[in-house]
């Protein structure tokens, strides 16, 4: 077994103090996440009410501030059912898979630049992966399994249409989101996100010299995370609720959760691979020190996100959602073709510029 | 470090693969396939191929067995409609597995382990199977393009409906 050891870079852990700095980064981003998720409940509401000229919930706390603690208290106090007929452990497991897969994204994004404290400089980043937009693309394609183990092991008709659906928009939407970010890829000359964020200083943001792809990547993430315009999974007028019919309690509230937390990551993703992440221009000529500018740096970041998390709310309220056929039409005989074309036009400009024609 | 982990591995994609065989109801063989596919992905990652560890979750787990899944459950398979074998094709099944089992043990018995330090080399990077890929095995690599063409092609055409034919 000479061959496996010393294999993986175990020397990155070798010091306690970046060891111990990792595994808090660790917890406060799953805080962050978890916590972000939470509030974009609320906000989801206040942002429908505030489309729909109406108030929205106002009840618990101060601008009913305090409204997702009630929800969630709420999720856990109510009955807990497991079908009679239902594959108990796999109907258990759904909605881990999709806990486990929404909150796992997040390690590859790199949440700001760095931070020095006492002479040591520790990255905002928990890992910076050699592939780590395969990583993503590798997390994003076990998700499907939380929705189809959930529908199948229901054992509910409608529950297994709801997942049957689901799976495959999420699997249609996934071939055209991987070819929209090839041509990324090529442009950047490197997988890792850390790299792409950092080739964007200033005002190079990727979404400039990638519109369409930027533009295919935004509508492919909406349709990997159920929203609007693409939320067939739950369309409560043809399929009862989708593939989460037959949960209740906490189960059903982890699915709805996961939802949000994927829309905070896919959030976090778009800003950064093609808003510039953490940069924002004219960072260095405001002559702040590195803590200061990289603090402020994770407050833009998140401003972004933020942002990007308000647009999938706003096109939720705005757009209906499209029917069956007009879903896989897209999916399949548009974005695909058109992702295709633009990986073709970005393979002729890098050729053209570096004279190899 | 490394190696309670790998034996850790090992013992669950063994345990996988068998449960593959042994589970009674097809949705659960996959799954436990799934699984199988997992564990092989991590002893890739023990190796620092960390782009095959990437491609093998998306294409295989990601991927084909999401299709092995729909087939599976749109199939709706009791173990009453389950076609029941005699006990001469049982017996045979087994001893041939038995047999097959065997010649793979002795070939791999006999095998000289290949001792490679894939930590400083990078050999499973991205940029190394790239540079590889795309100069020492350009040819193959262009021919098994065209084939996996000709079978998405092919696909196409068998899956369109007949009323366009006539």
């Amino acid at each position: 077994m000479h061959y496996l050891c010393d294999a993986l870079p175990w020397g990155i852990f070798m010091d306690s103090g970046e060891l111990i700095f990792k595994m808090v980064f660790v917890v406060a981003i799953f805080g962050i996440s978890l916590l972000v998720a939470m509030y974009s409940t609320y906000a989801e509401r206040k942002v429908a009410a505030f489309l729909q000229d109406r108030i929205g919930p106002n009840r618990a706390g101060p601008f009913g501030i305090l409204q997702p603690l009630a929800d969630g208290v709420k999720m856990f106090m109510k009955e807990e059912i497991i079908p009679a007929k239902s594959d108990k452990a796999l109907f258990i497991l759904g909605p881990c898979i999709m806990m486990l897969t929404a909150c796992m994204t997040g390690v590859v994004i790199p949440w700001g630049e760095s931070l020095v404290i006492n002479g040591r400089e520790y990255e905002l980043l928990i890992t910076d992966v050699n592939v780590g937009l395969l990583y993503v693309f590798g997390v994003v394609s076990i998700g499907v399994y939380g929705i189809m183990i959930g529908g199948w092991a229901s054992n509910n008709k409608y529950s297994l249409l709801g997942s049957l659906r689901a799976s495959a928009q999420m699997v249609s939407y996934e071939l055209a989101m991987g070819l929209s970010i090839i041509a990324l890829v090529m442009a950047a000359g490197t997988l890792s996100v850390r790299e792409i964020v950092e080739q964007q200083a200033g005002l190079q943001w990727n979404a400039f010299y990638q519109p369409l792809g930027c533009l295919l990547f935004i509508i492919c993430a909406f349709a990997e995370c159920n929203r609007t315009p693409f939320d067939l999974a739950e369309c409560e007028t043809e399929l009862v609720g989708g593939y989460h019919t037959e949960y209740s309690s906490m189960k059903l509230g982890f699915y709805l959760f996961a939802e949000y937390i994927a829309m905070f990551i896919s959030s976090a993703i778009i800003a950064a691979l093609y808003f510039g992440g953490y940069n924002f221009p004219f960072i260095d000529s405001l002559g702040l020190s590195h803590n200061v500018q990289t603090i402020l740096g994770v407050l833009i970041f998140f401003a972004k996100t933020s942002f990007f998390i308000f647009l999938f709310m706003w096109v939720r309220w705005t757009i209906p959602r499209f029917r069956y056929d007009q879903l896989m039409n897209l999916g399949w005989k548009v974005l695909i073709p058109v992702a295709i074309i633009n990986v073709l036009v970005t393979g002729i400009v890098i050729l053209w510029r570096n004279d190899l024609f | 470090m490394t190696l309670p982990i790998f034996y850790i591995l090992a013992m669950l994609s063994v345990f996988c693969a068998l449960m593959v065989v042994v589970a009674r109801k097809p949705v659960h063989s996959v799954l436990y396939l799934i699984a199988c596919f997992f564990t092989i992905a991590g002893h890739y990652l023990m190796l620092n191929a960390q782009f095959l560890f990437a491609v093998h979750i998306i294409v295989y787990a990601g991927a084909i067995m999401v299709l092995f899944l729909f087939v599976i459950m749109l199939l709706n398979l009791n173990l009453e409609s389950e076609p029941r074998k005699s006990v001469i094709a049982r017996v045979a099944a087994v001893s041939t597995a038995g047999l097959l089992f065997l010649v793979l043990l002795a070939a791999v018995k006999s095998a000289e382990p290949v001792i490679l330090d894939t930590s400083a080399s990078g050999v499973g990077l991205v940029r190394h199977v790239g540079l590889k890929l795309y100069n020492e095995y350009m040819m193959p690599f262009e021919v098994s393009a065209l084939l996996f063409l000709t079978a998405m092609v092919g696909a196409v055409k068998l899956g369109r409906k007949e009323a366009t034919h006539s």
